[in-house]
């Protein structure tokens, strides 16, 4: 396995893997002036949301830990922040500054759409043609954080596309990578094998003390087992019938060797290499989204059925062992591993084909999802409004 | 050619990994990480991605794969028929 790869290098040490000048909108309200100042600035990239209004308590400082948080990633060169009030505007260009990465805020209040956009323009201008200059220079694999999380699983995720993933995990756990999956509630039958490999008994209460929690949620809110919506659809057409089945594939993405070294809130920052284990929602676009919150720089995303998902901040690496998917949505998959299926390729083969589209995507190649414009940015909510 | 793969020895159904899997096939089951495969008659038609019995299970039996409990048989499955929300639900929920 290659050693190293072809990084940006942050002010805070920390090693991206794209050079994006994001401009980054605090709020709903702000989502016209920020796709307005991304269109007069070539390469500039708007993440729009729906939220960030009236929003109180933990689910606002998870609002602003998400925000924050993608902005910090180091993917991110530069940040331009826009919001309809000065104060969280303020929060938000705080928080990412911490980084050191340029960064500048506009309220809109007082000021008004065109005067914003004038304003935030010139400096995206700026930040984008000071990015243009930053090279790529050599990094050791160990600075690279990769996350994973699957999507529109069938039955061929669990014997092709997620040990795929367990195996690449595995081999970058032992080089000192830092990783992370989650998908509290898709872990439902499957936990004990999770407690199981937990590095310690702090470790295991923290992530049973997690998993516990997000069953009551279900437990407060359902009208039946489920079945409807978990497995899903998609799922359900793929041939899984259970959500014990769906957990017990889902978990074959932390491979056989590596322990869970930690536990993560949602967007929560990891504070040392090793398997993190992250509270979040087993919907694709909400988790993925946390993991660029979290500082992730790749995705590994096996599915099975064909999840179209994408996100601004973090490339997501498509594998899939579903021949047919692989004949009817190519576009979208960047490794076929359908090859296990039929013993034509052994999994630790399959592993080291995804670990070469991994140091080729960090080194620069667009994933299928990048050249198809997905772009799916969604915040994770924990109430309503007030 | 490989028709179904199977986890663990001890599971009760394998996954279909063919399209157009037709009944009055002879299957090959490939037991993944044993190397080695197994042989079964299919007596239904059974989409890619879906599961074969590869025992007769009564109601109210435990469905193994992976090598454990993935829910609860809800009608009689015969051995090389179809196995999926019909006749399989979730003991959790």
């Amino acid at each position: 396995m290659k050693t190293t790869f072809q990084g940006y290098r942050r002010e805070n040490g920390r090693v991206g893997v794209r050079n994006h000048v994001i401009v980054l909108p605090v709020d709903d309200l702000s989502n016209a002036a920020a796709e307005a100042v991304a269109n007069n600035i070539k390469s500039a990239l708007a993440i729009p949301h729906p939220y960030g209004r009236l929003q109180f308590g933990a689910d606002l400082d998870l609002h602003f830990r998400t925000l924050i948080g993608a902005g910090s990633n180091p993917n991110v060169a530069a940040v331009v922040v826009i919001g309809i009030e000065e104060q969280w505007t303020k929060k938000v260009v705080d928080g990412i500054a911490a980084t050191g990465k340029p960064v500048q805020g506009f309220g809109i209040e007082l000021h008004g759409d065109h005067d914003t956009i004038m304003r935030a323009s010139k400096i995206a201008r700026e930040y984008v043609q000071w990015a243009s200059e930053l090279a790529r220079v050599e990094c050791p694999l160990k600075d690279l954080w990769v996350s994973t999380k699957c999507g529109e699983s069938d039955t061929t995720s669990g014997c092709g596309g997620n040990p795929t993933v367990g195996d690449a995990f595995d081999k970058l756990y032992a080089a000192g990578c830092t990783l992370v999956f989650g998908e509290t509630t898709e872990l439902t039958g499957g936990e004990q094998l999770v407690a199981a490999r937990c590095r310690d008994d702090k470790v295991r209460a923290d992530f049973m003390r997690m998993f516990d929690r997000y069953q009551g949620v279900i437990e407060r809110h359902k009208t039946s087992d489920l079945s409807d919506s978990q497995p899903t659809k998609g799922n359900i057409a793929g041939g899984l019938t259970t959500i014990e089945e769906k957990a017990l594939g889902n978990i074959q993405k932390i491979g056989r060797v590596c322990t869970v070294d930690g536990v993560l809130d949602k967007a929560e920052a990891p504070t040392h290499p090793g398997l993190w284990f992250m509270d979040s929602s087993s919907a694709a676009a909400e988790m993925v989204t946390l993991c660029a919150a979290s500082g992730f720089a790749v995705h590994f995303f096996p599915t099975g059925q064909g999840n179209v998902i994408g996100n601004p901040i973090l490339p997501v690496i498509k594998v899939c062992a579903n021949p047919r998917t692989v004949r009817t949505m190519s576009e979208h998959i960047d490794v076929d591993t359908s090859g296990l299926l039929q013993r034509e390729i052994t999994m630790d083969q399959a592993g080291d084909k995804l670990l070469d589209m991994m140091f080729r995507t960090a080194n620069g190649r667009l994933t299928a999802a990048e050249a198809l414009g997905h772009r799916e940015f969604v915040l994770t909510r924990l109430y309503e409004s007030a | 050619m490989i028709h179904c793969v199977l986890h663990d020895p001890n599971d009760s159904v394998a996954v279909v990994v063919v399209e157009g899997m037709k009944a009055g096939t002879r299957m090959t089951g490939l037991v993944l990480d044993q190397d080695r495969t197994i042989e079964l008659d299919c007596l239904q038609d059974i989409p890619i991605g879906h599961k074969v019995a590869l025992k007769d299970m009564a109601v109210g039996d435990t469905v193994i794969k992976y090598g454990v409990d993935i829910g609860k048989v809800v009608q009689p499955i015969r051995k090389g028929t179809h196995a999926h929300v019909h006749n399989i639900k979730t003991k959790r929920w």
